[in-house]
C-alpha cells in the first residue's frame, strides 16, 4: 500500500495537487460513519464516498474551470465536518488515526491485491498524465483523452486512500500520497528514478512506521508520518549538499 | 496549372468563438505543399487559436480540409517543464522505441550530452529544438510551429532558422509558423497570413517589405475582401 500510494502520489506532486491528496482522505469519514452506523463494511462506505467525490471534483473542474484545490476546499472540508458529526464517538479515533491491529488477514490480502492493481493501472497512464501536465495541447494532439485519464487517476487515488484509511486513518493517509513524492522530487532528475523513489519512500515510511508503532505501542498513523518526515528531511539535506 | 493536390490545407469561412467572444472570423486561405506560411498579427489576433482550430483542439465553424496524407507535427509556444523531473531522453521516449540520439540529429543537438539533461534546465533555444525533435519523431509532413524564437536569445536563433530551412528544403515539410519576427518572415517563409481576428492580408512574404502591406499588418486593421471597411 505504501508502494502504491507513493507511486500514485508522485503524479499528484507533479500536478501540484498535494492538497487534493490530503483533503481527499477526509471525504471517507462520512462513508466510514455510515458503514459503522448501518452495520456494513466501512471500507465500502469510505470508497463509495471517495469515488463520488472524485467524480464531483473532476466534473466541477471541467465545468467551472476552477482549480482542483479550490473545489477541494469546498467539498472535502464539508465532508469532514459531516463525518465528525455522525460517526460514533467510540470509533472516531480509529477512523481519524487508523489501527493496524484491527486489520484482518483477508483485509490485508485485499489491500495488497488492490494496491498492485492500482499501481499497474497507473503505470499504463503515467506517461500520458505527465505529457498532459507538460502541455495539454500536445497530449490532445497525440490523441490522449486528457479528461478521461484525469478521472481514472482520481479514481485510483480514491481507491488507494480507501485502502490506507484502515491502517493510517483519514487524517493522515493523505501523507502517504503526498510526502514520498515530495521527497523523491528533491533527489530526482529523471522520471523513472522519481517514480521509483517515490514508491520506495512510500514503502519505507509505511514499514518503518508500522514497526515503530508496534515496538513503541503508539498509534500507527502518526508513526508512519514521522518516519516519512525523516525520509523527507534527509532528501532536503541531500539536495542542499548537492548544490 | 495548379490542382487541388498541390494544396496540403484549405481553410474556408473559419470562425472561432470562445466564451461568447469572437476570436476568429471568416478566415480563408490555402496552403501549398512544401511551402512555409508565416502567420503574423498583434497580440490577441487569434494566431494561436488558428493553430488550435487546425489541430481540432478548439471548436470552430467553417471548413478545415487537410490532405488525406497529412501527418501533422506541433511545436507549441509554451510548455510547463520547470517543476517536472523529466529528462530530454524521457521526453523523446514518450513514443516507445525512439532512437534518442537519432531524433536529436535533425536539430543539431546530438553528441552534446543533452539527452540526460532535465528539460527545465535547458536554454530557450535548446528547449525549442528538443520540441522540434519531438514533433519530428512521428515523421510529419506538416509542422505547426508557434513562435519559434520566443524566449530564445539572439545567438540561439540561428540553429533554429537553419533547422527550419532544412525542414523545408531537405525534408520537404510544409511549415506553418507564428512569428512576430520580420526577419523570419522575409528570409524563411514563402507566404504571409496576417490576422487580426480576420484575415487582413494573404500573399507572398516578400510583400512584407511593402510599406502599404506593413501598414495593414502592423497598423490599421482592414479585413481582406473589404478593403474600404475598418473593423
Amino acid at each position: 500500500m505504501g508502494v502504491s500510494a507513493g507511486y500514485l502520489g508522485s503524479l499528484m506532486v507533479l500536478e501540484k495537487m498535494a492538497l487534493v491528496g490530503d483533503a481527499l482522505s477526509h471525504v471517507a469519514l462520512p462513508g466510514l460513519a455510515l458503514g459503522i452506523l448501518f452495520n456494513f463494511n466501512p471500507f465500502i462506505g469510505a470508497f463509495a464516498f471517495l469515488f463520488a467525490s472524485a467524480v464531483i471534483v473532476w466534473h466541477l473542474g471541467r465545468v467551472t474551470k476552477l482549480p482542483f484545490e479550490t473545489i477541494v476546499g469546498a467539498v472535502f472540508t464539508f465532508a469532514l465536518a459531516i463525518g465528525v458529526l455522525i460517526i460514533p464517538e467510540a470509533e472516531l479515533l480509529e477512523a481519524l488515526f487508523g489501527d493496524i491491529t484491527n486489520v484482518t488477514i483477508l483485509e490485508t490480502a485485499a489491500a495488497v491485491a488492490i494496491s498492485v492493481a492500482a499501481a499497474l493501472l497507473t503505470k499504463i497512464i503515467y506517461k500520458k498524465l505527465v505529457l498532459s501536465m507538460i502541455s495539454e495541447d500536445l497530449a490532445i494532439s497525440k490523441g490522449i483523452n486528457v479528461s478521461r485519464i484525469n478521472l481514472l487517476y482520481l479514481l485510483l487515488v480514491s481507491i488507494i486512500v480507501a485502502v490506507g484509511i484502515k491502517i493510517v486513518g483519514t487524517l493522515l493517509v493523505g501523507f502517504l500520497v503526498v510526502v514520498p513524492g515530495a521527497a523523491a522530487k528533491n533527489v530526482s532528475s529523471d522520471l523513472s528514478k522519481y517514480a521509483l523513489l517515490s514508491a520506495s519512500f512510500g514503502a519505507a515510511s509505511a514499514c518503518a512506521g508500522i514497526l515503530l508503532s508496534s515496538y513503541l505501542n503508539l498509534a500507527t498513523g502518526p508513526m508512519v508520518v514521522l518516519s516519512g518526515i525523516v525520509v523527507f528531511v534527509a532528501t532536503v539535506l541531500a539536495k542542499s549538499r548537492a548544490r | 496549372m495548379e490542382s487541388i493536390d498541390d494544396y496540403v490545407l484549405q481553410v474556408s469561412n473559419l470562425s472561432v468563438k470562445l466564451q461568447n467572444q469572437t476570436i476568429l472570423e471568416n478566415v480563408n486561405f490555402k496552403l501549398k505543399k512544401g511551402t512555409v506560411l508565416a502567420v503574423v498579427g498583434p497580440n490577441g489576433a487569434g494566431k494561436t487559436i488558428l493553430f488550435k482550430a487546425l489541430l481540432g483542439l478548439v471548436p470552430y465553424t467553417g471548413k478545415i480540409v487537410w490532405t488525406p496524407k497529412a501527418r501533422i507535427g506541433y511545436v507549441p509556444q509554451d510548455i510547463a517543464v520547470d517543476d517536472i523531473p523529466i529528462s530530454v531522453k524521457d521526453f523523446l521516449s514518450f513514443e516507445n522505441h525512439v532512437d534518442v540520439e537519432a531524433s536529436l540529429t535533425p536539430v543539431k543537438l546530438e553528441n552534446k550530452n543533452v539527452a540526460t539533461k532535465t528539460l527545465g534546465i535547458l536554454s530557450g533555444g535548446q528547449l525549442r529544438r528538443v520540441l522540434i525533435a519531438w514533433a519530428l519523431a512521428d515523421k510529419p509532413n506538416v509542422l505547426l510551429f508557434d513562435e519559434p524564437t520566443t524566449g530564445v536569445d539572439h545567438d540561439s536563433e540561428e540553429p533554429i532558422f537553419i533547422t527550419l530551412n532544412e525542414l523545408k528544403q531537405k525534408h520537404m515539410i510544409t511549415v506553418l509558423l507564428i512569428t512576430h519576427d520580420v526577419h523570419i518572415v522575409r528570409e524563411y517563409s514563402d507566404y504571409l497570413l496576417a490576422l487580426n481576428k480576420c484575415v487582413t492580408f494573404f500573399g507572398e512574404s516578400k510583400e512584407i517589405m511593402n510599406p502599404e502591406v506593413q501598414k495593414i499588418v502592423y497598423g490599421e486593421t482592414v479585413c481582406a475582401g473589404t478593403p474600404d471597411e475598418n473593423r
